[in-house]
C-alpha cells in the first residue's frame, strides 16, 4: 500500500482509489452456534470491485456471512479467501476490511474528524497525513465541514456517512455493510444508497451489502444473493433474479408475484386455460405453481371471451402506476399492476388477460 | 469497474436442505476483540471479591455458634445461643429486643402505607395531570440523599417535640420521618415502571373507550404498576428495618437500636438477629430482582433472535 | 435495580386541558405537599438554620466559631479523608467487579445475586455491618484469633499503633466503610458499564484496534464521567454515614456525624450554642457541592448513551 503525500484540494474519490478491488471467495462455509446451524455450506465468489447484496428474511444467516467475512465471527467449517489467501485464522483487526454497522458505531466521545482518523491512528499514520486523508474522506461523503461535530449532533444519515468515511479512509481491500440504511428514514435511505453505490464504483472496492429490503438490493447491486435458512438460494443480477427466479422462495421474495395453480407439460405451462412458455428449466411435468408478475396481467372492463372474470377488491394509487387487488370467481386473490388512468372501484367486475410472458414454476405441494 | 456477466445460477430447489442437520463440532476460538473479560479474568475477580465479602457474614455465623470459651485453644460449637432465644427464662433479658422488633414492624406498616397512600397516588397524578411537575417531584425525592438523615435529625428533634404533643411519643409516629428517608428508594421503582408503561397513552385509550377515571385507575393503571409498587414496598421494608439514625436521636426503641443495646449484654443474640435481618433483606431484594424479569403470564423474557 | 440512578423519562406529556378544572385538580397534590413540607422542608430548614440562632433566639453568626474549634476541625478532616480514601478504593474495586460482570445476562442467577447482595450491603447494613466486623477483626474476631493462633499474638487487628483494637480507631473505620462502598459502586456504575455498546468494540476491531486500544482510547474515556460521578456518590455516602461509626466508636466523637450526636445530647463542649446546627450546615454545604458535581457528570455521561 502506497502512502501518499497530498495537497489539500483534492476531493474526488478517484484520487483515493489506489488499488484494485480484492477477490473474495467463500467456500462451503458452515457456522454452528450451540444447538443450531446458522450457515449450512455457503459458497460465494466476488470479483474485484463487485457490489454484491445479501438479501433475505430475518434469521436467514446473511449477517452471519458478513460477520464471518469480517472476522467478528469464527466459522466452524469451510474457507474464506481474500485475494487467494485463507483468512479464517486472521483476527479481525488484521484483516484489512472496512465495516459499516447498522447504527451506534461512531465513538461518541470523539469528534467526527477523530472518528474518521481512528483507523489511520491504529495503522500508525503520522498526524499530518491522518488529518488530510480524513478530511478527504469526509469531503468524499459530503461532510467536509462537519469535522468538529460530535456524533450526537448529527442526523442518522450524517452519522452513517461518517461511518462510511471512517471505514473507507484506510483503503481496505473489502467493504462490508451490515444493513447500514435500515435505521434511517425512507427518503434518506434512497439518497444514501445511491451515494454509497457511487462512491463504491469510483473506488472500485469489492463490497458486500446485507439488507432485508429487496428493492434496495435490486437498485444498487451488481449481483444479488438471496439467502434462506442458512444458505444461498440464488445468485444473479437483479434482472435475472426478477425475471428468472430459480425457486418459489426467490420468486415470491423478489418483487411481487401471484402464485397460481397450473400444469406443466414439457416447455408449456397451462394456467387459466392459457398456454404460457416456461421460464428457464422446470421440474418434472405435472401439477405446478406458476408465478405471474402483476405487470404481466392486464385489466379491462370490456367483455371478452378469453378473459378471466374477476371482482375488484381494492385499488391503490402508487404515483406512477396503480396496483389493484382482484378476486376471481373461485376466490383466488391476484394483484394486477397497470396504468394510472384506469381507475377501478371496489366491487367493479373486470376482465383479466395474461400477457403471455414466460413464467417460472415450482412443484406444487 | 468490472461488471460480472455471470448468468443466473439456478439452484435445484430439491437440493436445498429442508431439514437442519445436526451441528458439527464447535471451533472454540474465543473472539479477542470484545469488551468483555475472558472467562478466567471474570472468575478470578469475582471469586476473590466474593470470598472477601462473604467472610464477615461467615464470621458472624461462626461467632453465633460459639459455645463458651476455648478450652486448650479448641473452640466448642453448638446451637446454645439460638435455643436461648426461645428459652422463656430469657424473656426478660430479650424483652427489649422483641419490643424493638415489634415497633419496627409497626413502623414498617405505616411507612408502607405512606408510600402507597401518599407517594404512589401523587406520582400517578403528576404523571397524568401535571407532567411538567415530574422533575420537581423527582427533585423532592432526591433531596433526602443530599440532606442525609444525620442532618435531618437535627431538625426532626424540635419537630417531634410538637408531634409528641399531638400524637404522643409512640414509636409509630417515627414513620413520618422514616417515610421521608425512604422517598429516594421508593420513588425509583415506581418511576421506572411508570416510564416503561406509558401511563398517559393507556389512560387516554381507556377514556376513549368510555372508562371513567376510577375504572382507568383500578383496571388499567394499577394492574400495570404491580411490579413497581411491589418493589417499592419491599425496599421500604428493608430500609425501615435497617434504619438506626432517626430512632437513636428520637430515643425510640426499634430493631436496630435494640440490637445495639442488647449487644452489650448478649453479643450472641445480637449477631444472630443481625444475620437473620441481613438474610431477610437479601431475600426480599432477590424477589424484587426475580419479579423484574417476569412478564405477566409467567414467561421469562427471552432474547429475540435477529 | 434498587438505587438512585437518574432516569431518562421518555413519556409523552399529558394532553392540555382547559384550566377551568385545574384549580380543583391542584388539590390532589396537597396531601403529599403538606407531608413534605412538615417533615422534610421544615426539619431541613431547622437543621441548617439553627446554627444561626443563639440560645435566646436572636440571629447571630457567632456560632460559626464552632468551626474554629480544633477538635471539630479534626473530626471534619477525619470525615473527609476517610470518605476520600474509601471512595477511591471502593470505586476502583467496584469498577473491577463491574468489568468482571460485563457480558453476563442481567437476569442470570449470578447477576441477581450480586445485585441483591450489593443493595443490602450498600444501603441497609449500618449497625449490622459493625457487628460483622467485630466478629471478623474485632478483639475476639475470627481472623484476629486465627492470627494469634499462628503466632502473631500482637497483630495489626488487635493492637494497631499501640492503641488497641484497630476496629475501634478512626483508621479502623476504613474497612467496614469499604464493605458498603464497593457494593454501592457496583450498583451505581454497572448501568454505565452495560451502556458500552458492542458496536464500539466491533468498530474498534475492524479499524485495526486491539483490546488494549479499545479500553485505552474508547472504553475508559467514555466511562470516565460515569466513573467519577459514582466516585463522588461514594464520597457523599461515606461522608453522611452514621450508624456504623456509632456502633463501633461510642465513647468519643471522631467524625462529624458523631460530633452532631454528641452536640445534640450533651451540649457545649465547644462553647457556642446550636453547634449541631452549625455542623449540619457544614455537612449540607459539602453535600450540595458534591451532588452538583455528580449531576453535572451524569448529564455528560447520559449524553453519550444516546
Amino acid at each position: 500500500m502506497t502512502v501518499s503525500t497530498r495537497t489539500a484540494a483534492t476531493k474526488t474519490a478517484a484520487d483515493l482509489a489506489q488499488r484494485e478491488g480484492a477477490t473474495v471467495e467463500l467456500l462451503n462455509v458452515v457456522k454452528d452456534y450451540a444447538g443450531h446451524r446458522a450457515l449450512t455450506g455457503v459458497n460465494l465468489s466476488m470479483a474485484p470491485g463487485e457490489f454484491i447484496s445479501l438479501l433475505g428474511p430475518s434469521g436467514c444467516g446473511k449477517t452471519t456471512v458478513l460477520r464471518a467475512l469480517s472476522g467478528l465471527e469464527t466459522i466452524t467449517e469451510g474457507r474464506i479467501l481474500i485475494d487467494g489467501s485463507d483468512v479464517a485464522q486472521v483476527p479481525v483487526n488484521k484483516r484489512d476490511i472496512g465495516m459499516v454497522f447498522q447504527a451506534y458505531s461512531l465513538f461518541p466521545h470523539l469528534t467526527v474528524q477523530q472518528n474518521v482518523e481512528f483507523g489511520l491512528r491504529m495503522r500508525k499514520v503520522d498526524a499530518a497525513s491522518r488529518r488530510t486523508r480524513a478530511q478527504d474522506a469526509l469531503d468524499m461523503v459530503g461532510l467536509g465541514h462537519l469535522g468538529e461535530r460530535y456524533a450526537h449532533q448529527l442526523s442518522g444519515g450524517q452519522q452513517q456517512r461518517v461511518a462510511l468515511a471512517r471505514a473507507l479512509v484506510t483503503r481496505p481491500r473489502v467493504l462490508l455493510l451490515d444493513e447500514p440504511l435500515s435505521a434511517l428514514d425512507a427518503k434518506v435511505r434512497v439518497q444514501l444508497r445511491d451515494e454509497i453505490r457511487r462512491i463504491q464504483t469510483d473506488l472500485g472496492i469489492t463490497t458486500l451489502f446485507v439488507t432485508h429490503d429487496q428493492e434496495e438490493a435490486l437498485a444498487v447491486s451488481d449481483r444479488v444473493a438471496v439467502m434462506r435458512e442458512g444458505n444461498i438460494e440464488q445468485v444473479g443480477t437483479p434482472e435475472d433474479l426478477y425475471t428468472q427466479p430459480a425457486t418459489s422462495f426467490v420468486a415470491t421474495f423478489v418483487g411481487l408475484s401471484n402464485p397460481v395453480a397450473a400444469e406443466l407439460a414439457g416447455e408449456t405451462v397451462t394456467a387459466f386455460g392459457m398456454s404460457l412458455p416456461l421460464l428457464g428449466t422446470g421440474p418434472r411435468d405435472g401439477a405446478v405453481t406458476a408465478y405471474i408478475r402483476p405487470e404481466d396481467i392486464t385489466l379491462s372492463s370490456a367483455e371478452s371471451a378469453t378473459g378471466i372474470p374477476a371482482t375488484v377488491v381494492v385499488s391503490s394509487f402508487l404515483g406512477s402506476l396503480r396496483r389493484t387487488q382482484v378476486r376471481l370467481d373461485d376466490g383466488t386473490l391476484l394483484f394486477v399492476q397497470h396504468d394510472v388512468r384506469v381507475r377501478p372501484l371496489t366491487g367493479d367486475r373486470v376482465m383479466l388477460e395474461l400477457a403471455g410472458r414466460p413464467v417460472a414454476v415450482s412443484v406444487r405441494e | 469497474m468490472t461488471r460480472s456477466n455471470a448468468t443466473a445460477e439456478l439452484i435445484d430447489p430439491a437440493a436445498v436442505a429442508t431439514t437442519t442437520p445436526t451441528p458439527g463440532p464447535l471451533r472454540l476460538s474465543r473472539a479477542r476483540f470484545a469488551a468483555e473479560p475472558t472467562k478466567a479474568t471474570r472468575r478470578i475477580i469475582l471469586t476473590v471479591v466474593g470470598v472477601v465479602f462473604i467472610v464477615p457474614i461467615l464470621a458472624m455465623v461462626e461467632f453465633s455458634l460459639r459455645v463458651g470459651q476455648p478450652v486448650n485453644n479448641v473452640q466448642a460449637y453448638g446451637f446454645t445461643h439460638y435455643l436461648a432465644i426461645f428459652d422463656p427464662a430469657n424473656n426478660q433479658a430479650y424483652s427489649n429486643l422483641f419490643q424493638g422488633i415489634g415497633n419496627s414492624l409497626g413502623i414498617c406498616a405505616i411507612t408502607v402505607a405512606i408510600v402507597l397512600v401518599l407517594l404512589l397516588p401523587t406520582m400517578i397524578f403528576v404523571e397524568l395531570k401535571f407532567p411538567k411537575l415530574r422533575r420537581v417531584l423527582e427533585f423532592i425525592c432526591i433531596i433526602p440523599v443530599t440532606i442525609p438523615s444525620i442532618v435531618l435529625v437535627v431538625g426532626f428533634v424540635p419537630v417531634y417535640s410538637i408531634v409528641a404533643q399531638i400524637f404522643g411519643s409512640y414509636p409509630w409516629t417515627m414513620a413520618f420521618a422514616v417515610g421521608i428517608i425512604v422517598l429516594p428508594y421508593a420513588y425509583r421503582p415506581i418511576a421506572a415502571n411508570l416510564a416503561a408503561v406509558e401511563v398517559v397513552v393507556l389512560s387516554e385509550a381507556g377514556r376513549s373507550l368510555g372508562a371513567g377515571w376510577g375504572s382507568v385507575l383500578m383496571r388499567v393503571i394499577l394492574p400495570n404498576l404491580r411490579r413497581g409498587i411491589l418493589a417499592s414496598c419491599f425496599i421500604t421494608i428493608a430500609v425501615v428495618l435497617g434504619e438506626y439514625t432517626i430512632a437513636s436521636f428520637l430515643s425510640q426503641n426499634t430493631f436496630q437500636t435494640a440490637l445495639l443495646l442488647v449487644q452489650h449484654t448478649d453479643p450472641y443474640v445480637a449477631v444472630i438477629f443481625a444475620v437473620l435481618a441481613l438474610v431477610f433483606a437479601f431475600v426480599l431484594l432477590l424477589l424484587i430482582g426475580r419479579l423484574g424479569s417476569l412478564r405477566p403470564g409467567g414467561t421469562r423474557l427471552t432474547r429475540r433472535s435477529a | 435495580m434498587t438505587v438512585a440512578t437518574p432516569l431518562a423519562s421518555a413519556t409523552t406529556s399529558g394532553a392540555g386541558r382547559p384550566s377551568r378544572r385545574r384549580s380543583v385538580v391542584w388539590l390532589g397534590l396537597v396531601p403529599f405537599a403538606a407531608y413534605v413540607l412538615l417533615f422534610l422542608a421544615i426539619p431541613a430548614v431547622l437543621a441548617v438554620g439553627s446554627g444561626f440562632f443563639d440560645n435566646t433566639g436572636n440571629v447571630t453568626l457567632a456560632n460559626l466559631a464552632a468551626f474554629a474549634n480544633p477538635q471539630i476541625l479534626q473530626h471534619f478532616w477525619n470525615s473527609i479523608w476517610i470518605s476520600a480514601v474509601t471512595a477511591v478504593i471502593g470505586a476502583i474495586i467496584g469498577a473491577l467487579v463491574c468489568f468482571a460482570l460485563l457480558g453476563t445476562k442481567s437476569d442470570s442467577f449470578l447477576r441477581t445475586t450480586v445485585d441483591s447482595a450489593s443493595s443490602v450491603l450498600a444501603q441497609f447494613g449500618g449497625i449490622m455491618l459493625a457487628f460483622a466486623f467485630i466478629a471478623t477483626i474485632g478483639a475476639q474476631g475470627i481472623i484476629t484469633k486465627w492470627l494469634v493462633s499462628i503466632g502473631l499474638v500482637q497483630n495489626v487487628f488487635n493492637n494497631f499503633d499501640s492503641k488497641g483494637v484497630l476496629l475501634y480507631q478512626v483508621v479502623g473505620l476504613l474497612i467496614p466503610y469499604l464493605y458498603f462502598q464497593v457494593p454501592l459502586m457496583v450498583i451505581t456504575f454497572m448501568p454505565a458499564m452495560e451502556g458500552l455498546k458492542s458496536t464500539w468494540a466491533e468498530a474498534n476491531a475492524t479499524l485495526g484496534g486491539t483490546r488494549a486500544t479499545f479500553w485505552w482510547r474508547i472504553g475508559m474515556p467514555i466511562l470516565a464521567p460515569a466513573f467519577f460521578g459514582s466516585l463522588i456518590l461514594l464520597f457523599a455516602n461515606s461522608f453522611s454515614s452514621y450508624a456504623t461509626a456509632a456502633a463501633l466508636i461510642s465513647s468519643q466523637a471522631v467524625i462529624t456525624p458523631l460530633d452532631i450526636k454528641q452536640q445534640l445530647t450533651s451540649e457545649t463542649v465547644v462553647g457556642v450554642s446550636n453547634t449541631a446546627g452549625v455542623l449540619a450546615l457544614g455537612m449540607v454545604i459539602v453535600m450540595i457541592v458534591l451532588m452538583t458535581g455528580y449531576s453535572a457528570l451524569q448529564r455528560r455521561a447520559s449524553r453519550w448513551q444516546r
